[in-house]
């Protein structure tokens, strides 16, 4: 199968890999897979006081179209409020990329990602508030 | 063709349930094999060298699903109108993802130092992972019935398979 330029760009060179501390409070981690595949993704997002993401990482350990749709929702991610970071669809990202049709769960994996990240920040702000 | 009502379990004469009688299986398995073998057709109807052939490929399928124990799982989820592997469904519990990315990372790590012995080793400690898991699954399925616990160990076990067959395919690459 061909990958489009775009996946093989964010495949050969992946943006923001890495980890970012999990017991910061500022940062959200986010863990997603799918048995189908084997594939696993970890999204971290720092976001500041005004609930801005300021930094994003991930670690994919699956196929191009899996490696690419989380390095894209990295860039994606900087500068947004979690909201909004919250409201990016799939769909979106499987567009940009150009996924075909067999790879669109790779694109659902990094939206899953995404919203789990963004709970587990939600999860730890609430607990800041009511210690 | 109605392979995908077709019963596996009542193909091989086995009670639906994940424990099974893996000798039963075989013995049955190839007595089907054997009647349906093309030789018995040569000089049949070309209609019952169809079926004929339609048995076989359907036995086969049907062998394979049944002897191996996450797609035995995955097969009587499925009788049960549950998709353990939909695309929609990607939560996993944290500290099982985490020891997936552990062992992916090993996996790596190995295969770029050449390092086969800690493949193995990786292989042996997964293996027995996957077999604690099976023992589970027969007490789920067939004691306490309890489809949403089962569903998530059947999850979990073709994760762990995933990972096995990737690491196989690397000690291969390096042999």
């Amino acid at each position: 199968m061909a990958y489009s330029d775009k996946v093989l760009d964010h495949y050969e060179n992946p943006r923001n890999v890495g980890s970012l501390d999990k017991n910061d409070p500022q940062v959200g981690t986010g863990m997603v897979g799918a048995p189908a595949c084997g594939d696993v993704m970890k999204l971290m997002i720092k976001v500041n006081d005004d609930g801005i993401i300021e930094d994003a990482k991930f670690k994919t350990y699956g196929c191009g179209s899996a490696i690419a749709s989380s390095s894209l929702v990295t860039e994606w991610l900087k500068g947004r409020t979690i909201d909004e970071a919250y409201a990016i669809k799939n769909s979106e990202i499987a567009e940009e990329l150009a996924l075909p049709p067999v790879k669109i769960h790779c694109s659902v994996l990094a939206e899953d990602a995404i919203k789990a990240a963004v709970a587990d920040i939600k999860a730890k702000q609430a607990a800041k508030e009511s210690a | 063709m109605s392979n995908n009502q077709a019963d596996y379990f009542q193909l091989f004469n086995l009670p639906e349930q994940y424990a099974i009688d893996v000798k039963l299986l075989e013995a049955n398995f190839r007595k089907i094999q054997s009647a349906s073998h093309p030789d018995r057709f040569v000089n049949a109807p070309a209609s019952e060298k169809l079926a004929s052939m339609q048995q076989a490929t359907l036995s086969n399928e049907a062998y394979g699903t049944l002897k191996n124990p996450a797609r035995r799982a995955k097969y009587l989820l499925e009788r049960r109108g549950i998709d353990a592997v939909a695309d929609t469904n990607t939560a996993l519990p944290m500290d099982f993802l985490m020891q997936q990315m552990e062992w992916r990372e090993q996996l790596d790590d190995a295969k770029q130092a050449k390092d086969i012995e800690s493949l193995e080793r990786l292989y042996l400690q997964l293996r027995a992972e996957a077999k604690a898991m099976e023992a589970n699954l027969g007490e789920l399925f067939d004691v306490t019935k309890d489809d949403v616990a089962a569903t998530e160990l059947t999850r979990k076990l073709i994760f762990i398979d995933k990972v096995c067959a990737d690491i196989q395919q690397a000690i291969e690459y390096l042999d």
